[in-house]
This record gives C-alpha cells, structure tokens and sequence, in this order.
C-alpha cells in the first residue's frame, strides 16, 4: 500500500496518471497550477512520456485533451473557474460530440477570490453542458473520483467535470493509491460523424445527450458519492455538499448521531434522495461551498411545507468560501474567538518583488501618461495588475485576460486619445493577439505596451509561450516596424523610455512597446540551478 | 492528542518549509494531518499563512475553528498578531523578533512587542541573528521551528529526520547548518 503526503491538486494529478493518463492539458491558474506541475516533475509520467506541456490558453488546451480522446485516449484538462468561461466553447459542445477516451475537465473554483477577479461556481457549468460533476469532500475522494471519473467517461461517452474549490486544492492530506491502470490504445471513434457538430447531426447527439443526462443519475460510479445518514433527532435535516462536508463534521463529532444527514458530492443526483431527507426532518439546512445552487433547486415558488435555510434566506453569507465559524454560525453553536486581532496590525497587500521590471516599467509609463491626463490606461490580468496599488495608480481596468488591447480600442472608437493598453507576454499569447489584429485590420490609434518578463510571473514562472516570439508575431499580425518598439524597464533607462512612451502615444495608428527584462524570481532560480549544476 | 497549529509570515519567508518539517515527522509517526496552504497573489510580498493540523483522530476541516490553535508559529512579528483570533487562551505564541517592513506605517516595534507580550505563552526570538551564529542565515525558518518544537506533539528526533530528509538532496552541509539552526531554537526555548 502506498500513502503519499498530497495537496488536493497533486493527489488530482497522481490519480491521472494512476488511471492511465496519456495527455495532460493546461493553462495556468490559481488554484489549479499544481497539478499540471505535479504531473511535469513526475517521474512516471516521464518515463511514460505523458503529455505535459502548458497550452496557450484554456481552450486551446481543452480542444487538446477532446483530440487525444478522440484518438481513443485518455485526456485531463485543467484550469482555474474563470479559464472554463475560456474554454467553455469547447466544453459545452464536446458535451454534445461526447467523447472517445476519458475525458475529465478539471475547474478550480477560488471563493473568496484569494487570487481570482470572481468567485464564479463551475457546478453551473456541469448543469449547462448537461455532464456529471464531482465535488471532493477531501484529498483521498479526489484521487478516487479521478478513476470513476474516467470509466463513466468512457461508458456513457460524455467528457466528466470535477469542481474542487481553493480549500482542497491547497490542502495536504495523505492518500492511498489504487493500482494502476495501462494507458489505452490508439483507437478512433467508431461513428465517423460522431464529432461532426452540422446542425443534422448536432440534434441526434443532443437527444442522446438529453437521455444520458438522465441515465448517469442512476450510475453506481457516480452515485456511490451521494450518500444518507440518519439520525436519533428529526427536527434539522442537513445536506452537505463537497468540502462543506468537513466544516459540518468538524462542528457536530460529539453529535453526528443525532443528525440527519444527506452528503452530495456529485450531480445530478436523483430527486428521491432530496425527497428521503425532507420527508424525514421539519427544518433543512443546505451547506454550499460556492453559489446555491442545490439551494436553489430545492426552495420552491408555490410549496413551502418546510423550512429552508441556506445562503439564499442570509442562514450563510451568500458570498465568501465557507470555514468552521460560519458553518457553527448557521448551526446556531457558539464560536469561541480568542483575542481580537489588535488594531496596530496592517494589512500587508501583495506588492511588486524589489527589482521587478513591471515596476520600473509603471514609473515611466506613470510619467509619460501625465501631460494626457489619468484614465486612459487600460490593463490585464497578471503581476503587473499590482500597477493598480500606489504610488504608481496606473491603471484604470483589469476585467479578464485579453481585455486590455480590446477595451482600448473601444475607447478609441469613443474619441479617448491617446488610449493605451499594457499586457504581459503570457496574457498576450492567451488572448491579446486577436485583438491586436482587431486593432491593426481598423488601424486603431492606440498603443500596446507588452511588459515581457519571459514568465507566467503572477501563478509562480510556468514557461510563458510568448517568450522570445513577440516581436515576431506583432510583425506577423501587421504591426508597422517604425512603431514597434523595445525598451529595458531600467531605472537608468528611465528618461529614454518615458521618451519613447510619449512619442508612440502621440501616433495616430498602431504601436507597440515591448518593455522586456526577466522576472527576477525566475532569474533568481534560473542562476542558483546554474550554479548546482556546476 | 490534538495539536492545531498556524504558521504564518510574509511571501517568501520560508513558512512552507517548516510546514514540510513537521508534516514529514507527521507521517513518520503515524499521525493524522492536514495541512492548508496560501498559493498565489498573496505569496508576492503579502500576509500568508498555513493551517496545519496533527490528530490521532481522522481530521474534517482543513481550516482550524476559530479560538482552537494550539500554537501560532511566525516569521514575523506583526504577522503573529494577526491570527490571535484563531489562538485558544492557552495557547503558545513563538514568533521571530525581527519585523519584515514592506509596507508604509508598519507600527512601530516596541508596540508590537508590547502587543505580543499581553499573551501569556509566548516566545520572542531573534532567529535572524541565532541563524547567522548557527552559521546559515537562510535558517531563520528552522530556527523557530525549533524553538516552537516543545509545544508541537511529535518526538523532537523526529523533526531531525525530517529536516535530514527535506534538506538531503542539497548536501551534507546544508543539513547540518540546518540541523544546528533546529537545536540552536530548541534551546533557546529551554532557557
Ligand atoms: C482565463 C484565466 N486564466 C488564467 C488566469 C490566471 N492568471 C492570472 S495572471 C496569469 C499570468 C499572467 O502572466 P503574464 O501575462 O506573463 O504576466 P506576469 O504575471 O508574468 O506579470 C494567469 C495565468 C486568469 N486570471 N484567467
């Protein structure tokens, strides 16, 4: 018996590779990183030459994994909640297409948002494209679900969503592994139309998945994770979902034997099971780490026999991940707080490292911009979003990864001159091109300033696709080469490149500043594997 | 046997090392453990922390209940502070004496010291300066690891395993300063 020490995340990752895994796919994102990295330090799945590169974006990467599965093999995608919005194209009509080899898509959820712009509920996502959804209560049902994960996959041929949220995902825990099962064959799909989404096609495959949606309810693979306890009492019945499972148990040990209690952790599930615990109990709780969203199935419009409370009724705050107190709270049980947090204490926001260039890149850009006026900056999403933070002030947005280029064209159109945008090279090959085609085809005068600092800085230095392509794929987009160009973010460079800045956010056409120079952790780590290889 | 503990600092203090210490020994000795850690925006120069839980009982929440910690170990002196909520009454505090200023209007230290000393268990150690005696100044994490290490239930031989394991892969030199840097804290807590 092996038992590994595992983060959510890696248990995720070992299970893959455990269940025959072929190809990984991924883009990065808190908190989904760790298992594509997981799977790229393994040596298991060196030896086996699983795939395992990062992809340009979560789309790119999912339409990756449905092509290994159409090939017969099985596939893994993952990616933070907001990257499914991305990838969600793909991944409500691979619903539709089905799948060949196992398919499971991995979302991590970010409640709270530690280090996301939403706190988005990716179990929405599994009722839209009408596939199963699992939600781990802890790290060992994450490694198990992954292999019941990939069978229902392969048996009801339907790509399978697993929802972890922050909390489990970060969390070590030991794990127990299963045997490990051989990778498949290359084997193409049987039905040669099968993947071919012409509108003909497309409504047999939707029926299809219409009945499976309702078949799966009753699969043992994917209703073994429901399950009901009774209790002595029958006043409060409570039903758990995922990781709030935990925060219940962890309040009532001493009286779990009194309690009704339904635990869900995938869906769909069958109404009976909602109906058992209602039958039973005069009052329900529902604990939801996320949206409502088994609340919201559950509390009719015209019935109102019975009691519900949850995040809807203010029982639980309706926004923010769950922990102990809350969940003690709903219970109506005491907290007991020790000592209030004294009133020296500040908060301590994330700031640039000492000698970031995006730092010395915002001093320039700060004073440059100046002479026009504030509000015309328009930024993305990475380490430099902290541009946002003083003293530097410098950006007026950060919506989602790409926004930058496109909203300035925007404003452009509205008569906002100069309108500038700033995005960092990963952000850039994930979903800046488009637009700086856009912006080039309409000979948009804004200015695009790339700050490069050779990684994908914000989510901990995964090799970024744009490092050393950019300037060539700003001339390939159609960017003039007299208005392409690079700086050094340099304090000694300062005066040149507030220079540079302004002459490019006077010209009336398309421009580009490549501000480039590495990020410093990733130099720092760079060297010191240098030096140990001495 | 139960023991709650919250590790915290500033991004880059080194906290996941001493969380690697002790879930290593963890395992060792058979002990339950769930350990919750801060990944992302906050590791660039903001508050992190890390709940970790030892039990011979199966563990339910990866987050400790508010008011049940039995220690708050810190890098960093005003971040010890910032989890007393989490801290029991009688619960032991052990942080590094040395602030980390990487904000405008960090309080003066006299007054967080002053703050710190309210608590009835505590322990303020200058780790920086043992770690530099110890002869590896990048040892402060292991320093407070071990001056905590009385109130930690795992055998401290144990943590010595475990600092031999985590540390090996760079040599036996780093080992032994990092070994020297445990039981030079581990002393400084007898005294
Ligand atoms: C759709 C989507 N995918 C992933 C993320 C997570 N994420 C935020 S910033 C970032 C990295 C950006 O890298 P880069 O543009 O190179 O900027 P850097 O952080 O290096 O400065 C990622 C992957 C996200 N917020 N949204």
């Amino acid at each position: 018996m092996t038992k590994l020490l595992l983060l959510g995340d890696e248990a995720i990752a070992q299970a893959a590779i455990d269940a025959g895994l072929s190809g990984m796919y991924a883009y990065p994102g808190t908190p989904s990183t760790e298992i594509m990295e997981y799977i790229q330090s393994s040596n298991e799945a060196s030896v086996r030459n699983i795939h395992r590169e990062w992809s340009s974006n979560e789309k790119t990467a999912m339409e990756a994994a449905l092509g290994m599965s159409y090939a017969g093999k099985r596939a893994m995608v993952a990616m933070k909640h907001v990257g499914l919005n991305v990838a969600s194209d793909c991944f409500i009509n691979s619903a539709i297409t089905g799948v060949n080899g196992g398919m499971v898509v991995v979302s991590a959820d970010d409640p709270s948002m530690h280090s996301s712009q939403n706190e988005q509920d990716s179990r929405f996502y599994g009722k839209f494209a009408m596939v199963p959804c699992f939600e781990p209560s802890n790290q060992q049902e994450a490694y198990d679900m992954i292999f019941d994960a990939f069978e229902a996959s392969e048996k009801y041929k339907i790509p399978v969503l697993l929802r972890i949220t922050t909390r489990l995902a970060h969390s070590r825990s030991s794990v127990i592994l299963k045997r490990t099962i051989p990778e498949k064959k290359l084997c193409l799909p049987e039905d040669p139309l099968q993947y071919i989404l012409l509108p003909a096609i497309a409504r047999k495959k939707y029926k299809t998945l219409l009945a499976t949606y309702e078949a799966i309810k009753f699969d043992i693979r994917i209703s073994k994770y429901n399950s009901f306890k009774d209790g002595r009492k029958r006043d409060l019945g409570i039903i758990a979902c995922g990781i709030a499972y935990n925060y219940l148990l962890e309040n009532i040990e001493d009286i779990v034997d009194d309690i009704p209690i339904l635990k869900i952790s995938s869906y769909p599930f069958h109404k009976d099971l909602i109906k058992d615990i209602a039958h039973r109990c005069k009052e329900i709780l529902i604990l939801e780490e996320g949206y409502p969203v088994v609340e919201e199935g559950i509390r009719g419009i015209l019935d109102d026999g019975i009691n519900i409370y949850g995040r809807l009724d203010g029982t639980v705050p309706r926004d923010g991940e769950l922990n102990p107190a809350i969940v003690a709270k709903a219970l109506g049980l005491p907290v007991n707080c020790g000592r209030d947090i004294p009133a020296l204490v500040k908060m301590r926001p994330p700031s640039f490292c000492k000698g970031c260039g995006h730092a010395d890149m915002f001093t320039s850009l700060a004073e440059a911009v100046k002479p026009f006026g504030a509000g015309r900056v328009f930024s993305d999403i990475g380490c430099y979003t902290l541009g946002a933070m003083p003293p530097y002030n410098a950006i007026s947005s950060c919506v989602d990864m790409g926004a930058s280029i496109t909203m300035a064209i925007g404003a452009a159109d509205a008569g906002l001159f100069p309108s500038i945008a700033v995005i960092g090279d990963s952000t850039f090959t994930h979903s800046g091109m488009t637009g700086m085609l856009d912006a080039v085809i309409k000979n948009s005068p804004i200015t695009i300033l790339i700050s490069d600092n050779s990684t994908t800085g914000m989510t901990g230095g995964q090799k970024s696709q744009a490092t050393g392509r950019i300037e060539q794929i700003c001339k390939g987009i159609g960017v003039e080469s007299e208005h392409l160009k690079i700086i050094i973010p340099l304090h000694k460079n300062h005066d040149e490149n507030v220079r540079i800045m302004r002459e490019e956010f006077e010209y009336k056409g398309v421009s580009v500043i490549i501000s480039s120079r590495e990020c410093i952790q990733t130099a720092k780590r760079r060297k010191s594997s240098e030096t140990s290889n001495d | 046997m139960k023991n709650d503990i919250i590790l915290s600092g500033v991004g880059g203090q080194g906290i996941l090392s001493i969380a690697s210490v002790i879930g290593l020994a963890a395992v060792e000795n058979n002990i339950f453990l769930k350990q919750a850690e801060v990944h992302g925006m906050s590791q660039r120069g903001g508050d992190v922390q890390s709940h970790l839980r030892l039990s011979d009982k199966n563990i339910y929440s990866d987050l400790i209940p508010l008011g049940k910690a039995d220690l708050i170990i810190s890098m960093e002196p005003m971040e010890s502070l910032r989890y007393l909520p989490w801290l029991s009454k009688s619960g032991w505090l052990v942080t590094n004496s040395n602030p980390f200023v990487n904000i405008n209007g960090y309080p003066p230290v006299d007054e967080i010291i002053a703050e710190i000393n309210k608590i009835k268990n505590h322990i303020i150690i200058d780790a920086d300066t043992i770690a530099k005696e110890a002869g590896s100044s990048r040892s402060g994490n292991i320093v407070i690891l071990g001056a905590a290490s009385p109130f930690i239930n795992i055998p401290f031989a144990s943590l010595e395993d475990a600092v031999r394991k985590l540390f090996g892969r760079k040599g036996e030199e780093i080992v032994e300063l990092n070994l020297k840097a445990l039981k030079a804290g581990r002393n400084f807590s007898a005294q």
